[in-house]
């Protein structure tokens, strides 16, 4: 067993786990965070996708010890909990950028660490690419890429 | 997954020091090879030595006429760093390039290397531009570095601290994507050095990444795409599998090189 202590959702959390458990059982199983998905368990879907300080990553390929003194944002942590959501999140809502949503808190996830990177202006093809390594088995993904240009520019008029 | 014991060294002395008294230590840095293997149970190495917190293990500088990069450079801090993009552009292109957004923020310039994946971008990279890779034990060449599908001269105790690379003429690397895994079914590295110009290719060899010799004799008299008519890669020793037979292979290096030229020339 290995001893952790970690930031999730900006609240500290100190946990006991084996050494093999990865970020994303660690986050579902042990803080029932379960807003965050495990879809292929092989880093190529993205449904796990988590923020860890700040950057994008796959957190079914990231071990919970890797993650000890860092600090990790799940979908959960975008908004509070009765608040108004996220813009990107209300930018999914708004143009219907999912259908079954399995994909979605990958995406968002995504989609703002995206926005940090490069701004709010984004073209559907920086945003096609950018895409890559998250899959969506329903909407065709038109719908997921005028979501996140419009929640792109939502988020320059929150900030 | 099966059990392990996870060390976080803070520097490359405790950490060889950890693989010299755990023989069946293995080195982990981003993760984004070993884990995927240890879920699979392909590995199962009873200790696991993480490098990603050993300070200025991950440095990108200058130093003298070499860009010098950090073992735990991560792709995307590569593909965005000034310092490469003022070098040498062709390289932070291809970091840029290595997978999607979220592995580029975790897989790293030693692990990429150390794995020698037949498939992976950076050895091309490395094998073209000739670099040397150093370790906590000494410099390597790259072409002493690559022994075929994911082997390297990397002893077990034996860890990549930096990779030194001598600035080119010109270069650019042009890869055609697998479409399922977006892998390089063939990827082609061109560099004009002072001295002569190298070609290494990727995702096509059985033995892994290899220099295009044909491509380079006729590169050096004059570098343009021009000189390649008539040019042509051997489909002995290529691989041959569900996503391309060798000669397709053989096919796509003539094309890829071309290419590669002809963006490098273009920059």
């Amino acid at each position: 067993m290995a001893k952790i202590s970690l930031i999730v959702n900006g609240n500290p959390v100190n946990a006991n786990v084996d050494s093999r458990t990865l970020l994303v059982q660690f986050l579902r199983e042990n803080l029932r965070l379960t807003g965050t998905h495990v879809g292929c368990d092989t880093s190529q879907c993205g449904a796990c996708v988590v923020h860890l300080d700040g950057k994008a990553v796959k957190s079914c390929t990231t071990l919970a010890v890797m993650a000890d003194g860092h600090e990790v944002r799940t979908i959960e942590g975008l908004a509070a909990d009765g608040a108004p959501l996220h813009p990107m999140q209300e930018a999914f809502r708004e143009h219907h950028g999912l259908q079954c949503g399995f994909c979605t808190p990958g995406m968002i996830m995504t989609a703002v660490d995206l926005v940090n990177r490069k701004g709010h202006d984004l073209s559907d093809h920086v945003i096609r690419e950018e895409l890559e390594g998250n899959l969506c088995r329903c909407t065709g993904y038109q719908n997921i890429v005028t979501s996140i240009a419009a929640g792109a520019k939502a988020m320059a008029k929150s900030a | 997954m099966y059990e392990f014991k996870y060390h976080r060294p803070a520097t490359v002395r405790q950490a060889a020091n950890l693989l010299v008294k755990n023989e069946d230590a293995k080195v982990i840095a981003g993760g984004h090879t070993l884990v995927p293997v240890m879920k699979q149970r392909l590995a199962s190495p009873p200790h696991l030595v993480d490098l990603s917190h050993i300070e200025g293990l991950d440095t990108i500088e200058m130093k003298g006429r070499s860009l010098v990069i950090g073992a735990t450079a991560k792709h995307a801090s590569v593909a965005t760093s000034p310092i490469v993009g003022e070098a040498i552009p062709a390289l932070a292109e291809l970091a840029g390039g290595i997978g999607d957004p979220a592995v580029r923020h975790k897989g790293t310039i030693g692990g990429s290397l150390a794995n020698n994946d037949p498939t992976a971008d950076y050895p091309a990279a490395v094998l073209a531009l000739g670099a040397t890779i150093v370790t906590n034990k000494r410099r390597l060449k790259a072409e002493e570095f690559f022994q075929g599908l994911f082997s390297t001269a990397l002893e077990n105790d034996e860890i990549i601290t930096k990779v030194m690379f001598p600035l080119p003429k010109k270069a650019a690397y042009i890869k055609f994507r697998n479409q399922a895994s977006r892998y390089a079914l063939v990827g082609v590295f061109v560099a004009k050095r002072p001295s002569d110009v190298r070609v290494a290719v990727t995702g096509a060899g059985s033995d892994g990444v290899f220099r295009a010799t044909a491509f380079e004799e006729a590169l050096k008299k004059r570098f343009s795409h021009k000189v390649l008519d008539g040019v042509s890669a051997s489909a002995e020793g290529l691989n041959s599998d569900l996503h391309g037979s060798a000669e397709y292979r053989a096919h796509l290096i003539g094309v890829l090189t071309r290419r590669a030229v002809e963006a490098a020339t273009a920059k």
